[in-house]
Parts: C-alpha cells; structure tokens; sequence
C-alpha cells in the first residue's frame, strides 16, 4: 500500500490540491492522507508519497518522516505517471526535509505542520504532541509560568508582550472564573500562519490552552477565527471534538483534577477584532469596539474577568517549551527577542509561503534567499513587513534583521511577522493612500482620531495624488499622522501612520509634482 | 416554519447551547438559514435574549458579513481580495474587472475583501465560497459560465 499525503490546507486547496486527491484516491493500492501544508505554498499542490516502489533514491531523511518524498505542483493528470515513475518523474523533489528551502529553517511550532493528520489526537500525539501539558503537570502552575518567563517567549500577534507577565498576572487575580482566549483574527494582509496551523496541526493550540489553563486557573476558553477562514474553523471545531472526546477536554483532563473546555467562535468581517478588547467585546456578542485601558484584560477582561488574551501562535509554541525545556528555546533568536518567528513571504515573490527561523533572519535572506526574489522577475522596490499597519521597507534596506529591537529602531515593526514584497511597479503614494483606507474601512469608530482621521488623510492623499497643493497637503497629512499616533485608543489609528510615513520617508520620489504628472493628475 | 418562528427557534437554541455571548453564532445561523437578518428578525432575537432591538441592530450593523436587505440574497457571491499582498500581484485590476464582468446582473453580489488567508499564492478570490489562487479574470469567468449553463 502507498501512502500519499495530500495538504488539505486553504491554499493548497485553492490551487488544485482537492482534484489532485481524487485523481490520486482512484488510484490502486494508494491511501491519500490528507494533511496540513509543509509551507512550501510556491510548490503546491505539494504530495508527498509514502512507499514508493521503486523507493526514490535515498529516501531517507535526516529527521522525520523518513521515506516521504515530495512531488512539486502536481494536477490530477499527473497522479498515475508520478506513482509509476517515482524519483524519475519531472516534479519530484525529493524529501521534503532536505530541500534546501526547508533546511534552513528552524521549526519549533511548526514541526509537525503537514506531516501529521489534523484530525487525529492519536497522530498528534506519535509526533510528540501532549508531551508539553504532561510536563506541565509535573511541576506547578507557578513553574510552568516561570518556564514561559525563561524562555523569553513574547507574543506573536505583533506587539511582542512578555508572555509569562500576563500569565503571572492571571495567575494572580482573584476570581472564581478565569479565560483562556486564543485570538486567531488574523487580518494582516501577507500573514497566514494562524490558518496553516489551525488546518494542519490544530492540536497544538488545543494544548497550549491546557497548559495556560493550568498555569493561570482558568476554566473555560474561546478559539476566535476570522470568518475569511471557513477551511481553518471547520479543521478547529473537528480538533476540538476529537480532543474532548479523546480526554483532553472537558473535566479532570488526563486524571490531572483540571477541568477546561473551549469553544470556537466566528468573527463576521471585521478587521479590528484583532485588537484583543476588540475581540473579547466581540465575543461576548457587542459591537467589537476597543476597549480602554485600564482595565487591563488579564484583570478584567471576557465578561469582567481575568483573561488571558494569546495569539494562537503563542499559544501553539508553548507545549514544545514545556516539553523541550525553556533553555532550547531561548538558545535560539537574538538577545531580547528570543526562539523564533513564523515569517510568511506573501505578494510579489517567486517562492512564497511559511519560514519559521530564529528571529534575527535578514529581511534579504528571506526576500532573496528563501523567496527568490519577486515572481514577476522585476527587481524589488518596496517589502511591507508587518501587515497593514508596518513600514514599507526600501530596497536598500534589506540588510535590517528582523527581530522586535533592530526594526523598531529603524523606524519599522516585526507585527505579527508578514512580509509583502512589491516590485518596480509600485507607487507608494498609493499605497500610502491604501492605508488610510483601510483604516477608514475597518476602524471601530470609537476615537474620533482613528475615525475621523483616517478618512481626512484619504481626501489629502487624493489631493497629493493629483499633485494639488503639494506643499500644504503634505504638511496636513504629516499633522494628521501625528494626531492618530498620539490620539488614538488602539494600534489601528496609532500605527496607521507607520507605512504612511514610511513611504513619505523613503519613497519620496512618489510625493512630487513629477510623479503626479506621471499619474495624469493635474498640477 | 415561517421565517420569525425559524428565527425564534435559531435564537432559542443558541442561547440555550452557549451560555456566554451566543449573539454573533445566531446571526451567523440565521444569515445562513435565510440570507440576510431583516428588522423582524432583529426585533425576533432581541425579544427572545431579553435584550434591546437597539442591542442587536447596533451588533448588525457593526460588522460586514451581515447583510440587512430584506430581499433574498443574490444567487452567486465573487469575493476578490483588495488588500495589500494580493495588490502585489494585481488585485485591484482583478477587482476592478470582476465588478466590470458582472455589472448589471442582480444574480451576482461583486464584494471585496480585505486579506483571505492566502497571501503567498495571490490574487485570491473566491467564487461562491470557493478559494481560488493565482486567479484572473478569466478564470473567474470561467466558474461563473457553470451559472449560465
């Protein structure tokens, strides 16, 4: 019998990978696996094959899963020729952990990321899954924070808190019901590793709620997904069942006396509820407008509570530093932002997808080097890192490693670790413009900055664009993006302006008389 | 079942399913049941959560999947992405020529959308539910001739 593993991933899918199991499930002796993806989304529909006769070359890799070779961008028509021919087939790549793109990673929250099925606790746990919530019950909840602490881990939706200082202070508060809440509102355009993670090892999350329920006292807890992701809330809710009805959740967990439940909960189309108030206001079922703070959530959070608030990748990397220790996390990444970062390589560029490595790659390592540069072959201009509300990164600046300090010092922001690379054919004066769309769009409309504010810079840039009063346009926008730093309730209208001022920085050349000419506009 | 009896009924089992905050799974489940969330159905839910027509509207209003026409919802829905990543690789243009193909037909509901996950494979679309990447016009018009035949 041949196994074949098929990613049952979103992206995988919306390129062909459903067809490709179908074509490959007809044919004989074959079992189609469907898994999460490897992350190589440039090479997909990826398939790897399991039990090949005869076996492709070596075969074997150095770690997991040995006899796996991967066979790149396949359609349906390929299925039987790939099954005949093997290692001589014009897609085969060989095993997928060997390839160079995979080698230079370093996978800590992604290791089990499209080898094991997504629906199975007992797959979960062969690949090393609840090792880390074991661990966890053999010391106290106080330990496993203080673990958390000494692995340096900082959270991953992008503003990079110490985690185990909001878990001491859940920890700390007094209250008979304490939350849990994963927030997997993943918005920023470029960024995707909540969803992969959610479609290919959902378990993970699972676990890391467990040991954050342990730590903190917790009872209860919500996954919130983004309705834009149907694929990942069908993966999660089917992990969630599996999970309860495997033991792990539900009351006295595993013999350990904890009790915990969880439940995943639909956003409906709005980009705020990233902003973790936002979310928690969601959830409760209102208007997802940003709280102010303080309170702060771990004191008085979902429904008055004391809450832990996590991106789902925090959470996700938290059973493998219990399981592996804090030390091996820390080991990796740079002095104060430690372990790793999911970079997800989106837009213009040849070989997009999910790079996990230590934090302190260079943004050229991973536009050149893993990216290989933009698809459209044209050189590259401008890499927006960070999401809708990062800096726009020149070209001549690709050197910067990305780590939490080295960006914010040049004026730039890690976020939630997208990266968007652009080619010569940008106008960052339309970009600039973008953002303050965006923000008009998705504001909540709660502090008049934000609000207001956003919807004034889009009428300047509009104004700047056509080259119209150059001289004062500019320095009312610069105005405006001072009031929406400093005004603002939340990130959206305070970071608005970072890629606005990061074009007027560093791409001038868009902002002129001459670039308006070139546009059309008058002057 | 007519639609207010329906919509109690949504109401009521969600309510009694979740204890905390079932307001947005129930305007989830009854969009999908019936297409949009009408005045009546608003007033419906509030009455059956105890809570003010105010509080419901005030929710519906808020976020962009909720659709408060009365009308039945159009036939098909194309959703192209406008949001940066997608932009990279000509996701405005796209946009611009889904609304340009479909102009005029009340069948299709032409919406954006501002990141679908897939981001490294880009423009993304979708087509009635459907994720397409590396998408272009013609094979949005391409999916959508399976409407006409």
């Amino acid at each position: 019998m041949t196994r074949v593993f098929v990613p049952g991933d979103a992206a995988a899918v919306s390129v062909g990978a459903d067809d490709v199991a179908a074509a490959f499930a007809h044919q004989p002796d074959v079992e189609v696996v469907r898994t999460g993806s490897r992350g190589m989304l440039w090479a997909e529909p990826l398939v790897e094959i399991q039990g090949l006769d005869p076996a492709p070359d070596s075969g074997q890799s150095a770690s997991h899963p040995p006899g796996r070779a991967g066979f790149a961008n396949l359609s349906p028509a390929d299925a039987e020729a790939v099954l005949a021919l093997g290692a001589r087939h014009t897609a085969y790549l060989g095993p997928v952990d060997d390839h160079p793109w995979f080698r230079r990673q370093q996978r800590v929250t992604t290791t089990r990321l499209g080898i094991v099925d997504p629906s199975s606790t007992s797959d979960y746990e062969r690949h090393g899954g609840w090792a880390g919530f074991r661990a966890a019950l053999d010391v106290s909840p106080s330990q496993v924070v203080d673990a958390v602490m000494e692995s340096g881990l900082r959270g991953r939706g992008g503003a990079g808190f110490p985690t185990a200082v909001k878990w001491r202070t859940v920890a700390g508060a007094e209250s008979s019901v304490k939350f849990i809440c994963a927030n997997a509102d993943e918005g920023d355009s470029g960024t995707f590793a909540d969803r992969m993670l959610m479609e290919g090892d959902p378990f993970s999350t699972i676990e890391g709620m467990l040991i954050a329920a342990y730590a903190v006292g917790a009872s209860e807890g919500f996954i919130y997904i983004r309705s834009e992701y149907p694929h990942a809330v069908a993966a999660m809710r089917r992990a969630v069942d599996a999970a309860r009805a495997a033991g792990y959740l539900g009351h006295d967990i595993a013999g350990s006396g904890l009790d915990f439940d969880l439940e995943v909960r639909v956003g409906a189309g709005a980009y705020i509820c990233g902003e973790e108030t936002s979310m928690l206001n969601s959830i409760e079922g209102r208007r997802a407008e940003v709280r102010s703070k303080p309170p702060i959530p771990a004191l008085r959070g979902l429904f008055g509570h004391p809450t832990v608030v996590n991106n789902l990748l925090t959470l996700a990397t938290v059973p493998g530093i219990l399981a592996d220790g804090p030390a091996a996390y820390a080991a990796l990444g740079t002095a104060r932002s430690r372990g790793t970062q999911l970079f997800q390589l989106a837009g213009n560029v040849a070989r997009g997808g999910l790079v996990e490595t230590g934090f302190g790659v260079t943004l050229r390592e991973l536009v050149e080097d893993f990216g290989g540069g933009t698809r459209s072959g044209r050189p590259v201009r401008a890499v927006q890192v960070g999401g809708p509300l990062g800096a726009y990164v020149p070209a001549s600046q690709l050197e910067i490693p990305l780590d939490y300090e080295s960006m914010a010092e040049a004026g730039f922001m890690l976020g939630h670790g997208g990266v968007v690379v652009f080619d010569d054919t940008v106008d960052l004066a339309r970009q600039a413009r973008f953002a303050m769309e965006f923000c008009a769009i998705e504001s909540c409309g709660k502090c008049t900055p934000c609000r207001v504010g956003s919807q004034r810079g889009v009428e300047t840039l509009d104004h700047i664009l056509a080259g119209r009063e150059l001289g004062a346009n500019l320095a009312l926008l610069e105005d405006l993006c001072t009031t929406m730093t400093k005004g603002s309730l939340c990130a959206m209208g305070g970071l608005t302006p970072l890629p606005v001022r990061s074009a007027l920085t560093h791409f001038a050349e868009d902002f002129t008389p001459e670039a308006a000419r070139r546009r059309g506009g008058a002057s | 079942m007519d639609r207010e009896e329906s919509v109690r009924a949504i109401a009521t089992r969600y309510a009694a399913l979740m204890s905390r905050g079932p307001l947005l799974p129930i305007l989830h489940a009854v969009q999908d049941a019936h297409g949009s969330i009408s005045r009546p159905d608003v007033v419906a839910i509030a009455d059956v959560l105890n809570v003010s027509i105010a509080d419901v509207h005030g929710v519906v209003s808020f976020y962009s999947d909720f659709r408060t026409t009365a009308a039945s919802a159009p036939a098909h829905t194309v959703t192209v992405c406008r949001a940066e990543a997608c932009q990279a690789v000509g996701g405005q243009a796209l946009f611009d020529q889904a609304q340009a193909m479909f102009a005029g037909d009340e069948r299709v509901d032409v919406r954006e959308a501002f990141c679908l996950g897939n981001c490294a494979l880009g423009p993304s679309a979708t087509v009635d539910g459907r994720l397409l990447g590396r998408v272009s016009a013609e094979r949005i018009a391409t999916a959508a001739e399976e409407w006409t035949a």
